[in-house]
């Protein structure tokens, strides 16, 4: 009897996932415990520790990469491409709520407003509403192949509106703080706050990769199956 | 090319005489349109709120989701009798089909904002003045490049279950930033400001039309070939 490969790809997925969560809560306590407490925010500022990590993966990382599979799938049609960009859209999707809810958190205290029109959160928002289309897309085609290439084309038109919104959502003036760490010049943040901010940035990557691992598994045994079921 | 165009507006003409023979999904759209302005006037205090710095949202909120009911009706006609199994079975390429498409559902949405204009300057009381050209250049600019992501989306959104809720869910995102540029431009339009201020904003949403029109004609065949 052979491995099941779908069942190997969902191991490997849960070991990773594991390992980022212990990741997280490391992080956490390293941020609680080991970091200096910002002067002027003051505790509000901890939630930075997750609240930047989350993001940037999410726009950084997720969103690209399921646009620039979307585009590598109409191409070559490899039903591979497809089961990551439905899984890093679906992590995605996880990112942007963990952003969306940590923002207001720390807006609330520091800005006296739990939401605001800025730019950066419009742009954010209208992420998380086209990857929730995206999903209800996928959700409502029932053959594969029509599945694959309709989302592929919804995620090539979105990535192609992201400048779009950007352009037009960043002419209002913006309450959000400015990049600390990737910006043209140093860092602008004492040591042991980066070292918290870098290990966040560690682990929120080792859990999309492990939840991606983990959902493109899933998929790939729902695929079998179909296809098992099908012969 | 001449021949694609030459083809394109047959189709086009096909869908629009399709359309005026029953009217019943125009006539629909427009009752829509006029109902959403209704709602809007009792949606708001008028002794709180003055018309004039209403009248822009008013204006393209009620586009917008005219323009969405008008859109949903594209491609269930075709479904009927599977008509479009027809359609893609004539000798003309994908692109020319979207084409066609394209400019008989952007006819369609045209006449429909034609329609709820005169009624949004009868219920609001707007004075459109000399701002009428400006706002018109805006309107067919603004319609134009969401027409052409709805009219790739209504084609997808046939084949799926939920077809009449998944196209706004989908659509709506894609509207945002022409109407945000739509209503930024016609506000000082409304004001009497001359067209010459408002270049930049008409600049973006041509910028968008381009875009959008080129990456819709690209993606078209992957959405209908099998």
């Amino acid at each position: 009897m052979t491995a099941d490969p779908a069942l190997s790809v969902i191991r490997r997925g849960i070991i990773l996932t594991v390992l980022a969560l212990i990741g997280v809560a490391v992080v956490m306590v390293m941020a609680l415990q080991f970091t200096p407490v910002e002067a002027n925010q003051g505790l509000a500022q901890k939630i930075f520790y997750v609240h930047v990590p989350t993001a940037a993966v999410a726009l950084w990382i997720a969103v690209p990469a399921t646009g620039i599979a979307s585009i590598l799938y109409l191409w070559l049609h490899d039903p591979r491409l497809d089961r990551f960009a439905a899984a890093s859209a679906e992590v995605a999707v996880v990112f942007c709520l963990v952003v969306l809810t940590t923002g207001p958190i720390w807006g609330k205290p520091i800005w006296g407003t739990w939401w605001t029109w800025d730019g950066r959160l419009t742009l954010t928002l209208f992420l998380f509403f086209l990857l929730l289309g995206y999903h209800a897309l996928r959700g409502s085609v029932r053959d594969p192949l029509e599945r694959g290439r309709f989302s592929a084309v919804l995620g090539i038109m979105g990535m192609a509106l992201v400048p779009f919104i950007h352009l037009s959502v960043y002419l209002w003036r913006g309450l959000h703080p400015q990049p600390v760490v990737l910006k043209p010049s140093a860092p602008s943040l004492p040591w042991e706050m980066l070292r918290t901010l870098l290990a966040g940035f560690g682990v929120f990557i080792l859990l999309y990769v492990g939840f991606v691992t983990l959902r493109y598994g899933l998929q790939l045994a729902q695929d079998r199956k179909e296809e098992a079921d099908a012969a | 090319m001449r021949r694609a165009i030459r083809l394109a507006l047959v189709l086009a003409a096909k869908d629009l005489r399709v359309e005026f023979r029953t009217r019943t999904s125009l006539l629909s759209a427009a009752v829509f349109a006029a109902l959403v302005l209704i709602v809007f006037n009792f949606a708001r205090d008028p002794t709180a709120v003055a018309t004039i710095d209403l009248a822009p949202s008013v204006l393209w909120v009620t586009v917008a989701f005219a323009s969405v009911v008008a859109m949903n009706r594209a491609f269930t006609t075709e479904r009927e009798n599977a008509a479009f199994d027809g359609l893609l079975l004539a000798p003309v390429s994908r692109e020319v089909l979207y084409l066609g498409k394209y400019l008989a559902n952007l006819v369609f949405v045209l006449l429909v904002e034609a329609i709820t204009l005169p009624l949004f300057v009868l219920f609001f009381n707007v004075g459109l003045g000399h701002a009428l050209p400006g706002l018109l250049l805006t309107m067919l600019l603004a319609t134009a490049g969401f027409v052409a992501v709805g009219t790739v989306f209504s084609a997808m959104v046939v084949k799926t279950r939920f077809a009449e809720l998944m196209l706004p869910v989908l659509l709506l995102p894609f509207m945002v930033p022409p109407l945000i540029y739509a209503v930024r431009v016609s506000t000082p339009l409304f004001q009497g400001r001359p067209l010459s201020e408002v270049v930049a904003g008409l600049r973006f949403l041509a910028l968008y039309d381009v875009a959008f029109i080129t990456l819709s004609v690209l993606l078209f065949s992957a959405v209908v070939d099998e």
